[in-house]
């Protein structure tokens, strides 16, 4: 069993999976429950100033994606953070911490934008003994509307402000979570570090407009036949997550900052996915929301197992594929593959050659007893067909050796590397060196 | 203890009940969405040309998930006016379900027949008629035989604006849909209420009790109406040719199916302690499942070549297993014995011999107070200057037989294999095919 214990800006926890500041971690009851679980830590439900509590919709929260067997894809959730009084909040985190003191505590955190709001806040949160704040800049409804949230997160100045007082206010580690509502991840997670924060985690949800009620013209989840946008989570955001966590890890304005990778982690493999690519742990809300806090057992011994079978550490998994990340431009033209079609696998559906023949590039060929063939001299390699087939591996692409003739161009395959930036259609290439 | 011989009230009301009820039950909206999930919307899909009426499965399938069963039917019945009864009675193992790419993936077809159903009883279910009939065309068409292929001719007639008389030798209309169907596949009276919805597109009227050769003759419709559709089915059945063949308590199956299937009152119909069937097609399967759901003790199916060769499916098979029936193959009867009334049946193994399959010396016999005979059934007297072929009425692809302007399906033509969804296609065919001569 790899050691999967983890050490994120110094605040230990048992394995990296937190849960994300959310409903499952919004008081003691299930922040209980979780630890029982077997979580490692909990980023608790963020809480406002002191004052009269937050109020919600009475109506429905959350509007669904979903996909084959209602499978749910995607979430949006309208709900504020936390309607329950701070000091009820105050006790219980202290409490818990008091009994869990191996598990990670971090309290997020929204106050109005000023600086003796965020003072008083940090000076309470002290007081529980808690490992750690989270400062949320990301909820995209409702709190924006008040200037906080993501009003603040959109704003890399107010960012780096916000986290230099909460830095000057108080000794905690402080981690900084950004909203994906942005056109360039670099620029907030820049700002939080200039601020001093610890560490960045992302993303948080993402304004959204799930579906419509075709019958009330309403947008869901319908409130008295009105909606409000909301913020989109689950599997349906993972891939937005990972392209946002990945550009963040191989920028060289923040490289080496921290990162909680936050969105659509499910199951093992995804959170595999966030640290390989420069997470140090993962954040997870709509999984277990989904499926109940029992699912921290496969995360567990998943990410155990498949560190043991590459013989790997966390810490060495944490942004092993960072270095592979780059720009189109340096991709490598002189990697050519074919689709090759397994035909022992093969069910004959017949969607591969719907799609290249309709939509790409007919290069599959169909014969009346329903023979599925790759047309070498068609085939360009996108693997659409691929990502259509029902069956997992029957369609792989093959890479030509070198040597090799690509049918499709006529040319042999060459065994250097060869992109954009050296391509003689491109008006500024580089003479190879 | 089991009262002897042919005996009426063999089990509990609720066992009556329970055992002609629904075999499949409609899927509930859940159940459907789980099941259409599992579609791949294949190009050209096998299931499609699977079935003889190339219904547009996937299209169908797709929009059951995307909400709109009543949609969903209507791809249907434009295929397969009858689309409510081949859901429940087509034999998909063998047609569309076994062409299902999600058979060869896991065993495990997609259940197109139970989501045919759920699309077609929603849209039923709605009242009201989805077609419309287009501008009279002034042309007149007879159609013989209300059984599916002669209602899917008549209403495709209709639909193109003719006026279809129906002349039906029987009581009711639907044919083997009413008469011979296995009761626990279209219970509550499906197959009357499904010709009432056929008939709301108007244009078609029903003359009941005629039957062509006795009450009318080819020639006089030929006078009468512009073209004629032959779809009266096979109404002969095939002799044993053994002694004793008419001792009391032998029967052709299809009787006592038909019996069956008249009857409120299953209770009421009586059935041996001991019954045996002789053929080894869907019939066959039918009169020994249903012997053995109204209480009979034992019954046995015999048949008198392998197993892989009898006409009925192995999901049939099965079913007839998991009833009871015990199957035996590779026999043939050679006496029915008893004392006025039937007791024993003797069979011979067969072999193969220099002129094809012989009784072998090899005997049994099976104890039996009611034999069925369901060797197959034959075309009855046809009118005079019809052309056959193999038994029944030659016919071109479209339907046309040997006599000008008129055409034949169902299963008293050649082509294909005799199931209701075989003698639909057939008869929507022909009616196209009337239609464009008429028009033409
Ligand atoms: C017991 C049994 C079970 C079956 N089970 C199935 C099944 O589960 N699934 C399946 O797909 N198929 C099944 N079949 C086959 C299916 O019922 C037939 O293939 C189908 O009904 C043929 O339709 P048709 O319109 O050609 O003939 P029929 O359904 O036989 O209809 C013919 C009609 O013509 C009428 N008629 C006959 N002679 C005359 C005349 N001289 N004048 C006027 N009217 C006349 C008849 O009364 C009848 O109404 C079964 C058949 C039998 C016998
Ligand atoms: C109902 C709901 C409420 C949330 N409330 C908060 C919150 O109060 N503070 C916060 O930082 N994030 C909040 N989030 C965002 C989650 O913490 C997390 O960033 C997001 O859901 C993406 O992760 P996931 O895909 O694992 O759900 C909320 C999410 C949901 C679904
Ligand atoms: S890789 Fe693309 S071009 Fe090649 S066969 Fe597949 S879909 Fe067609
Ligand atoms: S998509 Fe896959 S399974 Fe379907 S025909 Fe193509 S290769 Fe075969
Ligand atoms: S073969 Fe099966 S999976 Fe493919 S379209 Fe037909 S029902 Fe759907």
């Amino acid at each position: 069993m790899a050691d999967l214990r983890s050490d994120f800006l110094g605040i230990k926890s048992p394995n990296p999976f937190w849960l994300a500041s959310a409903p499952p971690t919004d008081k003691e009851y299930n922040v209980v429950r979780a630890f029982k679980a077997g979580w490692g830590g909990v980023v608790w439900k963020t809480l406002g100033a002191e004052g009269p509590p937050i109020v919600n919709v009475n109506g429905p929260r959350y509007g669904a994606v979903w996909g084959a067997d209602r499978r749910l894809l995607g979430l949006n959730n309208i709900e504020l953070i936390t309607d329950r009084p701070l000091e009820v909040n105050l006790r219980e985190i202290k409490q818990v911490k008091r009994d869990w003191p191996d598990r990670a505590m971090v309290v997020s955190l929204m106050v109005p934008c000023d600086e003796e709001s965020w003072k008083a806040i940090l000076a309470r949160v002290e007081e529980t003994e808690a490992d750690g704040v989270e400062l949320n800049f990301g909820c995209p409804h409702g709190m924006s509307e008040r200037g906080m949230g993501s009003a603040v997160g959109q704003v890399p100045e107010y960012i780096e402000m916000v986290t230099r007082w909460v830095k000057q206010h108080s000794r905690m580690p402080c981690i900084v979570k950004l909203t994906p509502n942005i056109t360039d991840i670099r620029k907030p997670a820049e700002a939080a570090k200039r601020g001093g924060a610890d560490a960045v985690s992302l993303i948080n949800t993402i304004s959204s407009i799930t579906s419509v009620d075709l019958d009330n013209f309403s947008p869901e989840p319908s409130i008295d036949g009105k909606g409000a946008h909301g913020g989109y989570c689950g599997p349906a955001v993972k891939p937005i997550a990972l392209n946002m966590v990945a550009e963040i890890a191989r920028d060289p304005a923040t490289a080496g900052l921290p990162i909680s990778g936050i969105g659509g982690v499910t199951t093992w493999r995804d959170a595999a996915e966030f640290l390989a690519l420069g997470a140090g742990n993962v954040q997870v809300c709509t999984a277990a929301m989904t499926y109940g806090f029992g699912i921290i057992k496969e995360l567990t011994a998943g990410l155990s197992l498949y560190l043991d079978q590459k013989g790997m550490t966390l810490s060495e998994l944490s942004g092993r594929a960072v270095p592979n990340v780059t720009d189109w431009q340096y991709l490598n033209l002189n990697y050519v593959t074919k689709a090759r079609i397994d035909q022992d696998l093969c069910i004959k559906c017949g969607r591969c050659y719907a799609a290249c023949e309709d939509t790409s590039h007919q290069a599959i060929s169909m014969s009346p007893d329903r023979v599925f063939d790759v047309i070498d001299e068609e085939c360009v390699a996108c693997n659409l067909c691929v990502n259509v087939c029902p069956v997992e591996n029957c369609i792989t692409m093959e890479r030509l050796p070198a040597g090799a003739v690509d049918l499709r161009t006529g040319q042999e395959v060459r065994d250097d590397h060869g992109d954009w930036t050296m391509h003689p259609n491109n008006p500024m290439a580089r003479a190879a060196e | 203890m089991m009262t002897p011989g042919i005996a009426p009230g063999r089990l509990s009301a609720d066992a009556y009940a329970r055992n002609f009820n629904d075999l499949y039950p409609d899927f509930d909206p859940h159940e459907a969405m789980v099941a259409a999930d599992r579609c791949y919307f294949c190009h050209d899909a096998p299931c499609i040309t699977a079935c003889p009426t190339e219904i547009d499965i996937p299209l169908f399938i797709r929009q059951i998930q995307a909400g709109q069963p009543e949609a969903a039917a209507k791809t249907i019945f434009d295929q397969n006016i009858l689309g409510g009864m081949c859901a429940r009675v087509c034999p998909t193992e063998t047609l569309c379900e076994g062409a299902c790419v999600r058979e060869a993936a896991e065993g495990q077809p997609v259940e197109i027949g139970r989501l045919q159903r759920y699309a077609t009883d929603r849209l039923m279910a709605q009242g009201g008629h989805p077609y419309a009939r287009a501008e009279p065309s002034g042309k007149r068409v007879a159609v013989v035989g209300a059984g599916p292929a002669g209602l899917a001719c008549a209403h495709g007639l209709a639909r193109r604006g003719h006026d279809v008389v129906i002349f039906e030798a029987r009581e009711k209309p639907g044919g083997l849909n009413e008469y011979g169907i296995a009761a626990y596949k279209t219970p509550h009276d499906f197959a009357q209420s499904e010709v009432d919805w056929i008939m709301e597109i108007g244009g078609i009227s029903l003359r009941q009790g005629m039957a062509l050769g006795r009450d009318i003759t080819l020639e006089g419709l030929r006078a009468e109406f512009d073209a004629v559709f032959l779809g009266m089915g096979l109404g002969g059945v095939n002799a044993l040719g053994v002694s004793g063949d008419d001792r009391d308590g032998v029967r052709d199956a299809v009787d006592f199916i038909a019996e069956l299937r008249q009857t409120d009152d299953l209770s009421a119909l009586p059935v041996g302690r001991h019954v045996v069937v002789i053929g080894g097609g869907m019939t066959a399967v039918d009169a020994a499942v249903q012997s053995k759901l109204l209480g009979a003790e034992h019954v046995t199916m015999v048949y008198r070549r392998g197993r892989e060769r009898m006409s009925a499916s192995d999901h049939e098979l099965d079913h007839a297993a998991t009833a009871g029936v015990k199957i035996i193959t590779d026999a043939m009867p050679v006496a029915v014995h008893g004392n006025g009334a039937l007791r024993e049946v003797e069979f011979a193994y067969t072999r193969q011999g220099a002129n094809g399959l012989e009784a072998s010396d090899e005997r049994f016999r099976l104890p039996a107070d009611q034999l069925f005979r369901a060797i197959g059934q034959t075309l009855e007297a046809t009118p005079e200057g019809l052309a056959l072929e193999g038994g029944k009425i030659a016919v071109d692809g479209a339907g046309k037989t040997s006599v000008p302007m008129v055409w034949a399906g169902g299963d008293c033509t050649g082509g294909g294999e005799d199931l209701t969804v075989t003698a639909v296609a057939q008869g929507r065919d022909a009616a196209a095919d009337i239609h464009a001569r008429l028009m033409g």
